[in-house]
């Protein structure tokens, strides 16, 4: 089959002596095989606890809803289960490389303990091989003597790589990057995401790429979705996302960022306010207090994520007409006057 | 602008409110219970020692007092606990209740003063150290250094053999260790804190140095000297004490802690209240001391949450 | 001209030693930059990790003593000039620093901190400093009431708020703008990009604006300077900078700058730069970038070339 990931209702929520968190409240997605969903959003949306969740990272949380890889609840499995399955099925890259390796044992032992703890009958020898393979495969010259090296001799750009590699050892069918590109450089960023989208496509890997910059998002995924206050607000392929937005708050993003498609010429049209915080969001849409076409029905009920004219997967979860997609004036016109009625 | 750019919180409409540093601090030491109970404990040593001519005076016993009739038995040795004398008496017959009573005075007294002092001199000195840095700083540091390995006892020894024991002598021994202890702390915070970009910012405003240090070096620097001093006073404390024990502290009949050990010495087989109210109540105030100065680390700085989650496996419902 | 940049230079020495330090080379993070910026103008500097703009910015402002080469504000010169000699300057070139959360003290309050400037200039005090404060805040588009609260009651986006409100207070008429917006959120960067602008506009502002996101940059700025390796390669307006490059560096760079808009992204053309930056210490011989430049020949290593609007032997065709 080629649905990988079948998420359903995710709810994620960490009591806290202020009160309860609800960083994720009903959130549904699928990623296919060899495909690239991007999650973007901001601090507070939910975006990282999201995956965190689905993957047993987020110890003291209360989790609700189903999570299915390949046919499988991972929201059901316990420790040693997930276990299993982090690492050889699913592999995750992080943001900063220089914690999530271990600064004092060699890269290339990481990468071999890795493999070993999975694959017990492996080995020695054989796993060693792999690792220089891997980093190889990564772009990292002469890998056979970088094996030896600690993380810390390793530049930012190179410890990503050596991430990824240690990300493929197991040959996993999903990839989650959760922003695995913010700490580094322009050009060296722009080398590693070029480096995930060719071993993406060589080995047939899904990706889950998290992050909050649009930008890094135009060029790699199929399908984006956008999360605010814990819930996906909309979902589009990529060209719909960008040119046919309907959410306010897609729209309202594309409209803030310099260069982007909604900020052509002149000056910026920044969203008024800020995130809510998780532990008091406004009722109805989240977004209800901030949004520009606000109606009597936002703040008392909550949009559904529901279909949008355009045809394809284009979802959004708005009270808004589902005519009013795009940036030009002739939906500009539709949203002012459905706030008007 | 509209207002909503201008007023972002009225947009999101609750404005919730922040809470300063000191208010969290607070919040958190209410829930650590070692650390309240441990300050009730130093509050109400602190009152009892305040007040502890009222309670000589409501009891009709001075603390010199020798009770020739009801304090000393008939073979000339100290009285057990009872009614009239709550701790017993000492091997003069005067009441141990009260005596103790007069030593807290003394010990709280010299704690607290000595180890303010020191702070003083130890908070100036090292961020003088750790700001300018540079030779300032080696010869602050190399100072630091010979103080701190200074051999105590004979140092108190030779003053007291010049100025003969007294409370100010006392004060003035435990200050000038207690003084380098800080200011060794307080450099090392100040060469962090000087990295700061907050530094760089006043610096670039045109502040001075003596603006920079006291105004923003200095309340970042009140909170670890908060607990540091809390956690100096018991060992300041029990520095007066050792001192008092030896005879180079405060003497007979000025009741101290430390004197009234020394006198239980060769009591204690026979009048166990001589040696044991003295060591328990300095036990317990030292004690008390330091688990409110950790309590005020915590409350101040949370660190690690606890090492063993209560919850360590997802709950997943449905 | 209200800024003047003559061949600066900043070396930090690398010591080595535990009793007596010796030198053993030099970080060159500066190495030899020379720039103008008029009054009202916006000049971008953009550049990657230990490309020296950061260290360029403090040795403008003061903050660090250069190791050669001149500064200049409104024709007089200011570098390395002694902590009360250049007093009165600093009441014209102020600094908004990157991190919102650590360039205000958090110990302090908030109307303490953005009174400093005031206080510390002897320019206003008591309840007229009270109220100059809170229309500062008002200005910058925090709530006046909020006065006595500490940093950490207030988001990013805020935190940079009181900054710029620090920043202000003097009426300076240069302000040094450090990676002002790469810590926030999305939109609220716009937020405070838009709020610069109306400030600028409102008092007659010189920015010299400090980023590595090329669009950013591109949006705010009326001139663009790229710095490569302690050197500037490319200075020119912002549209030609941008939009025809002529040096390879920026082409890079410009390729490289993530843009949210999918068409545009694939009309970019696609340069991707072997190995990572280097490092300042020992920078390659001749032209800094040759060893990474897709297009370096033989005399590129050799021979340094010489800064015009960019510094290249073989610079690319401008787009028509």
């Amino acid at each position: 089959m080629t649905r990988l990931l079948d998420v359903t209702d995710l709810r994620v929520a960490f009591p806290t002596s202020d009160g309860v968190v609800r960083a994720v409240r009903g959130l549904s997605f699928t990623v296919d095989r060899g495909k690239t969903l991007a999650i973007v959003g901001e601090s507070g949306s939910g975006k990282t606890v999201s995956t965190q969740a689905i993957l047993g990272l987020t110890p003291d949380a209360d989790i609700e809803g189903t999570a299915l890889f390949e046919g499988v609840d991972l929201l059901k499995l316990d420790h040693e289960q997930l276990r299993r399955i982090r690492g050889a099925e699913i592999s995750v890259v992080f943001q900063d490389p220089l914690t999530s390796l271990h600064p004092l044992y060699k890269v290339g032992w990481q990468i071999e303990e890795l493999i070993r703890v999975h694959r017990p009958d492996e080995s020695r020898a054989s796993a060693r091989r792999r690792a220089v393979e891997l980093l190889g495969l990564v772009g990292i010259p002469r890998p056979e003597r970088r094996v030896d090296d600690y993380p810390h001799q390793f530049s930012g750009g190179m410890r990503q790589r050596a991430m990824i590699a240690m990300a493929l050892a197991l040959n996993p069918k999903l990839i989650v990057a959760d922003e695995p590109t913010t700490a580094l450089d322009a050009t060296v960023q722009a080398q590693i995401l070029e480096l995930i989208a060719r071993v993406q496509a060589e080995f047939d890997i899904a990706l889950i790429l998290i992050t909050h910059d649009l930008g890094v998002v135009a060029d790699i995924a199929d399908e984006v979705m956008v999360m605010y206050a814990g819930l996906a607000v909309e979902r589009a392929d990529r060209r719909t996302l960008y040119y046919r937005p309907h959410h306010p708050y897609t729209k309202g993003l594309l409209e803030s960022i310099p260069g982007s498609s909604g900020a052509r010429g002149g000056r910026l049209r920044p969203i008024p306010g800020s995130p809510p915080s998780l532990i008091a969001i406004p009722q109805g849409c989240a977004f209800h207090p901030r949004c520009p076409y606000v109606m009597p029905v936002c703040p008392a009920e909550l949009p559904p994520l529901a279909r949008v004219t355009g045809g394809g997967e284009h979802a959004s979860a708005c009270w808004l007409p589902h005519e009013a997609v795009g940036l030009g004036t002739a939906a500009e016109a539709i949203r002012l006057q459905a706030k008007e009625a | 602008m509209t207002l909503t750019e201008i007023r972002p919180d009225v947009v999101t409409g609750k404005t919730i409110a922040g809470r300063s540093p000191w208010q969290l601090a607070w919040a958190r030491v209410r829930t650590d219970k070692v650390a309240l109970v441990s300050g009730v404990i130093v509050v109400l040593l602190g009152l009892l020692a305040v007040a502890a001519p009222l309670v000589a005076a409501w009891t009709g016993h001075d603390p010199d007092e020798q009770f020739r009739d009801t304090g000393v038995t008939a073979e000339g040795l100290p009285v057990a606990p009872n009614g009239e004398f709550w701790f017993g008496t000492d091997r003069l017959g005067r009441d141990l209740f009260i005596r103790v009573l007069y030593g807290a005075r003394v010990s709280l007294l010299v704690g607290v003063v000595a180890t303010g002092v020191a702070a003083l001199v130890g908070v100036v000195i090292g961020m003088l150290a750790g700001y300018y840095g540079g030779v300032i700083d080696t010869i602050l540091s190399r100072l630091m250094d010979v103080v701190l390995s200074f051999p105590y006892l004979i140092f108190a020894i030779a003053v007291v053999s010049v100025a003969g024991p007294s409370l100010s002598a006392t004060i003035g021994v435990i200050s000038f260790y207690s003084w380098a202890a800080i200011a060794r702390v307080v450099r090392g915070q100040t060469l962090s804190l000087k990295e700061r970009e907050y530094i760089e910012a006043a610096r670039s405003i045109g502040a001075s140095d003596r603006r920079i240090m006291f105004v923003d070096i200095l309340p970042n620097l009140l909170a670890p000297v908060i607990v540091l001093t809390t956690l100096l006073i018991p060992a300041a404390i029990v520095f007066e004490s050792t001192l008092s024990f030896l005879g180079l502290g405060i003497v007979p009949p000025t009741p101290s802690w430390g004197n009234l050990l020394s006198e239980a010495q060769g009591f204690y087989r026979v009048a166990y209240w001589y040696l044991g109210f003295p060591a328990v109540t300095l036990l317990i105030t030292t004690l008390a001391f330091n688990l409110l100065g950790d309590g005020i680390r915590d409350a101040i700085d949370p660190r690690m949450e606890r090492l063993f989650s209560r919850r360590r496996r997802r709950r997943v419902k449905g | 001209m209200l800024l003047e940049v003559d061949q600066l230079v900043k070396h930090f020495p690398i010591t080595s030693g535990a009793v007596i330090k010796h030198t053993i080379g030099q970080v060159r993070a500066v190495d030899g930059v020379s720039l103008r910026v008029a009054a009202g103008e916006t000049l971008g500097l953009v550049g990657e990790t230990g490309c020296g703009k950061s260290t360029l910015a403090r040795c403008i402002a003061g903050l660090y003593p250069t190791t050669s080469g001149k500064v200049a504000f409104d024709g007089a010169d200011i570098t390395n000039l002694s902590r009360k000699r250049m007093r009165p300057y600093r009441r014209d070139i102020q600094v908004i620093f990157q991190d919102p959360y650590g360039s205000l003290n958090p110990r302090r309050r908030i109307g303490s901190i953005i009174a400093d400037p005031l206080v510390v200039h002897g320019v206003s005090g008591g309840v007229a400093l009270r109220r100059t404060v809170q229309e500062l805040m008002e200005r910058v588009g925090l709530n006046p009431e909020h006065y006595n609260r500490f940093p950490a009651e207030f988001s990013g986006g805020q935190r940079q708020r009181i900054g710029v409100a620090r920043a202000l207070a003097l009426r300076p008429r240069l302000i040094i703008c450090d990676e002002p917006v790469s810590a926030l959120d999305v939109s609220i960067q716009a937020q405070i990009l838009n709020l610069l602008k109306d400030l600028q506009d409102e008092f007659g502002l010189t920015y010299l604006f400090i980023a590595h996101d090329l669009s950013v940059v591109r949006h705010v700025s009326d001139r663009i300077a790229v710095m490569y390796l302690g050197k500037i390669v490319e200075m020119d307006t912002a549209a030609a900078v941008h939009d025809s490059p002529r040096h390879p560096y920026t082409n890079a760079l410009l390729s490289a700058t993530p843009v949210a808009d999918p068409d545009e992204a694939e009309r970019r053309s696609r340069v991707i730069l072997t190995g990572d930056v280097p490092s300042p210490i020992d920078p390659p011989s001749g032209c800094r970038f040759h060893p990474r430049c897709p297009q370096a020949q033989a005399l590129c290593a050799q021979e340094e070339p010489a800064l015009g609007t960019y510094a290249c032997h073989f610079p690319l065709r401008r787009a028509s």
